[in-house]
């Protein structure tokens, strides 16, 4: 079965390994790919047709051709004749109904050729429109590649890797080596990508293989497909050494199975010991090409007959065959029986990269192919990619005489014909690049290798001008196929914990995500948790906070050019409440400050602003250069929020401090210990209710909330998540920057006009929020509440609805168990802005109706926050 | 988009760790009229040629820096760290270059 061994053999025939084709066991050798392992076995039909479900076997037996994709482990279009074995790797034919050998979709290929000419599918199922979708099922089923499995998990990880080197040499053949070496020793860092899987060995530079560059793009960018990674390398400088493509000749019956290109034929016989066929006919345009002829003495393939196109001028060739398998090849009327066609049309430069990044590419009618010229800095060519290909017959644009039957297929990939090329031109498509798009030729999975140049040559014979005047159609990446998993990496799902993330977890906290955060919603029952706030003592992690240092002589002037209210004047240890605002007057952030000593302020930010407040930090500094510094501790300090009536006695047990409420009032800050941790104690009051907040390193997280939970035992701690958070804000009318605010709010309409100091000479968003107050607001944020009565709790985001129109939206509503009834946060006209005023909101299927408040629900006066 | 950047303090590196943050503007002097601060905020030259224009390091050092690009081909001209303004600045003061209306996201 297999030949003897050869000298450059990949086969280690010491480890045999097993594929499942079908199902059934498939021997093979450690070394072979997946289509040399088939091949060895027996089979010679790889595939169906696109279109008209023709069988299809290997004919470039180097990942190029559509020839022999199967789906390989469930993944489709995967290109056997290239995918190395693994052993008990799983392998199915796909777009076929039935077998390979039986496909009952073949019937297109017998009955369908007068209904489905060149783009049949413009042209007719048009009519009745309704039943496109069953056309459209149909057409799917029918033509098309292999199916995704929907149902499949994920079962590969793709990554992305950015690298930079001086050089990246593109194709490991003679000249691309040749190249890279040079480039080594002149003390360069070279990169040789190669596509395989003949091995690249023992050069004194990177070589990563078998990779395919997709692309050059803009700034010498290469993503090169590694499998599983792709490496999106920068190179200084980049030798594409592509090589040259061969080039498939023209004649009836050009896709039996058993035709092949002189290179796959090399390397059945070299690279794997196979034996090609029994007995062969060559045509050959060039003396490599010819070459072949060897390859098959050595494979024990008898040669029936050689063709030199060079000397040898033929008129009409046809290759018969029978269910699919060639037969015999009839030149000119002579008839030869044989099993396998070698059959090319010279070789044309793989000039597709260096087009894409702008090269010219001029048309050899002597040798009837395109080159690449004027290569644009920074690239360079080597090898057969130049040009320099040798001396080459300019084969006839197709070898189909007049009344052969039979199909010539001009685009194998896309099952397009040289009739179909001659219809479209017929129909007027007069443009290379308009015949490319309605005839689908070189639009296939091989992009144009093995049919640019005969289609060009096929147009040109049709219209009577000639190739160079014809041009090529355009050059774009990706000039190999890609999966687009290797296109979108590795998905990345960044989550942010807090260092006491796994406590919550242990005390039943229900997690959701806030930003990157990972957050305990609550822990099973919000109302009674925010009612242990109102009642006892509630305890909820805030370290997601963001917390920022400015410290520097001009730390206090800093702020206030950044916030619209004052901060020169705080005394140390006394906290603030600061908007965050732009130089358009809307606010962006919101947090509080707390002044730790002359020019120290420690700044807190909302849980997702913190890495946009600190960017808008240092972007004004830039411009300002104010000695000052903005360190982000974020991460590094943690942060409780222990609130309720009990918070006190809480804090008499945990820390030395006097936290009498003489000696620590509200909106005081404190530096201290508490729980033994070195701790930054706030005193302020989001939730409404007697609170400290504690900030303090990172790795005490547990610890510390351990001990509140332990020494708030008897007070009655309960932890609260975010959820009775809301609840509890919401009650106070705290806002929520991004949810009762957006990107047009400002203080002003926000309802906080108290915060802007207009005295200031400057600060961001002076000037906007002045024109604000000249022209007056249009709208304005409010407190509601609904009637005692009525059920269920309006949507956020819903409709204010005024005069039967919208007239505004709802941004935070909730049941308040403590208040017994539904309260919220709307954006209302300015003249509903006053206490009691009523308005309509959407909800229950109806409208309901709302009253405003201006102040706070719960303990207008601010009591609580003060005791 | 797919070049080199010279950040002033790492050297040449991906476009892809910096953002853009759009031409350098001037804020004006003091109490603006209605049609300066609108064209301050809301109007750019969107020259196609060079134009200086604010990048920020964020997947490196972190640092605001300007950038003199030719909008046409991407080539960088010049990088630089913004210059120390003229003279004592008074919030606002002196022809400062500054950001705009959009906050640093």
């Amino acid at each position: 079965m297999r030949l003897a061994e050869q000298p450059r053999e990949l086969l280690d025939r010491t480890q045999p390994v097993s594929v499942l084709f079908r199902g059934s066991p498939v021997p093979a050798f450690a070394g072979d790919s997946i289509g040399s392992a088939l091949y060895g076995a027996g089979q010679r039909v790889f595939s169906r047709s696109f279109k008209y479900h023709r069988p299809r076997g290997l004919l470039c037996c180097s990942g190029h051709c559509a020839n022999c994709m199967m789906t390989v482990d469930g993944v489709p279009n995967v290109r056997v004749c290239v995918e190395p074995v693994r052993n008990g790797v799983r392998v199915e034919p796909q777009n076929v109904r039935g077998s390979l050998e039986n496909d009952l979709m073949a019937v297109t290929d017998k009955v369908g050729g007068p209904f489905t000419p060149v783009g049949f599918y413009y042209r007719t199922m048009i009519r009745p429109r309704r039943l496109w979708p069953l056309y459209e099922k149909f057409l799917r089923n029918a033509a098309g590649l292999g199916a995704v499995d929907k149902h499949a998990g994920r079962t590969r990880r793709f990554d992305t890797e950015n690298r930079q080197v001086d050089t990246l040499v593109i194709g490991g053949g003679t000249a691309g080596l040749a190249a890279a070496r040079e480039a080594a020793s002149r003390g360069e860092h070279v990169v040789l990508v190669d596509e395989g899987p003949e091995p690249v060995a023992g050069q004194p530079c990177e070589v990563l293989a078998p990779a395919r560059a997709i692309g050059i793009y803009e700034g010498n960018l290469v993503p090169v497909d590694a499998g599983p990674t792709l490496v999106r390398f920068r190179a200084g400088r980049i030798v594409v050494a592509t090589g040259a493509l061969e080039q498939p000749l023209l004649f009836p019956g050009n896709d039996l199975v058993g035709v092949m290109l002189p290179g796959g034929v090399r390397r059945l016989v070299d690279l794997w010991s196979l034996r090609p066929g029994k007995r062969a006919v060559v045509i050959a345009a060039d003396e490599g090409s010819l070459g072949i002829v060897d390859e098959l003495a050595r494979g024990g393939t008898e040669v029936a007959r050689v063709v030199d196109l060079r000397s040898e001028r033929l008129g009409r060739i046809v290759a018969r065959g029978r269910r699919g398998h060639l037969v015999r090849v009839e030149l000119d009327g002579e008839r030869i029986d044989c099993d396998l066609l070698v059959a090319s049309g010279g070789r044309q430069p793989a000039y597709s990269l260096l087009a894409q990044v702008g090269a010219r590419v001029e048309y050899d009618a002597n040798r009837g192919i395109f080159v690449p010229t004027d290569l644009p800095e920074g690239i360079e060519a080597v090898g057969a990619v130049t040009g320099d290909v040798g001396d080459a017959a300019v084969p006839a644009a197709t070898y189909n005489g007049a009344g052969t039957k039979g199909k010539c297929f001009a685009c194998i990939c896309e099952d397009v014909t040289d009739k179909d090329v001659k219809r479209a031109i017929a129909e007027g498509f007069d443009s290379i690049e308009l015949a490319k798009r309605y005839t689908t030729v070189t639009m296939g999975p091989c992009q144009g290798k093995l049919c640019h140049l005969p289609s060009i040559r096929l147009y040109a014979r049709e219209t009577e001008a000639p190739e160079a005047e014809i041009g090529t159609t355009t050059a774009r990446p990706p000039w190999t196929p890609v999966s687009l998993g290797v296109l979108a990496g590795r998905p990345h799902e960044p989550a942010k914990r807090t260092s006491m993330h796994h406590r919550h977890k242990d005390l039943g906290a229900k997690v959701m995500w806030t930003g990157a955060w990972r957050r305990p919603h609550s822990y099973g029952d919000p109302p009674a948790e925010a009612k242990a706030v109102h009642d006892s003592l509630g305890v909820i992690d805030v370290s997601t906070l963001g917390k920022l240092i400015v410290r520097g002589p001009d730390a206090a002037a800093f702020l206030e050019r950044l916030y619209p209210n004052r901060y020169g004047d705080m005394k140390a240890d006394r906290i603030r409440y600061g908007v965050l605002g732009t130089d358009g007057g809307r606010i962006m952030d919101d947090g509080t400050i707390a002044r730790l000593d002359e020019d120290t302020f420690y700044v807190t930010t909302t849980s997702t602003g913190a890495d946009t407040v600190i960017e808008w930090f240092e972007w004004w500094n830039a411009v300002w250069h104010l000695d000052v510094d903005v360190t982000n501790v974020t991460g590094a300090l943690a942060a409780v929020n222990v609130a309720g009536p009990n918070a006190r006695e809480l804090m008499r047990r945990l820390t030395d401090l006097d936290v009498s409420n003489e000696a620590l009032s509200y909106l005081d800050a404190r530096r201290t210990h508490v729980a033994g941790a070195p701790t930054l104690i706030l005193r302020i009051g989001f939730v409404g209710e007697l609170g400290y907040e504690l900030h303090f390193p990172s790795p005490f997280g547990v610890h510390v909330l351990d001990a509140i939970l332990e020494q708030g035992a008897d007070l009655g701690v309960r932890p609260f998540g975010l959820e009775p958070q809301r609840i509890l804000r919401l009650e106070k009318q705290h806002i929520l920057v991004g949810q009762d605010t957006d990107s047009e709010s400002n203080a002003l309409s926000a309802s906080m006009p108290w915060i802007v100091k207009w005295d200031k000479d400057d600060f961001v968003g002076k000037w906007s929020l002045e024109q604000v107050r000249e022209r007056g607001i249009y709208e304005r944020l409010v407190g509601f509440e609904l009637a005692d009565a009525i059920p269920g709790v309006p949507l956020e985001g819903g409709q204010v609805v005024i005069g039967g129109r919208p007239g505004g939206r709802i941004t935070s509503a909730r049941w308040s168990p403590e208040l017994g009834r539904v309260i919220g946060m709307a954006w209302v006209p300015p003249a509903l802005a006053r206490d009691g005023a009523e308005f309509a909101i959407k909800m229950n299927g109806g409208v309901e109706k709302a009253r405003v408040r201006l102040s706070p629900f719960f303990d207008p006066e601010g009591g609580h926050l003060r005791s | 988009m797919s070049f080199l950047l010279p950040c002033p303090n790492c050297g040449p590196r991906d476009v892809n760790e910096f953002a853009y943050q759009g031409e350098v503007t001037t804020r004006p002097k003091e109490s603006p009229t209605l049609r300066e601060l609108t064209s301050y905020l809301y109007f750019r030259r969107n020259v196609a040629g060079v134009q200086r224009e604010w990048w920020y390091h964020r997947h490196g050092c972190q640092a605001w820096f300007q950038a003199e690009r030719d909008t046409r081909t991407n080539e960088v001209l010049l990088t630089e760290l913004p210059r120390a303004p003229e003279g004592e600045g008074a919030p606002g003061a002196g022809a400062t270059p500054a950001v705009g209306e959009n906050p640093a996201v």
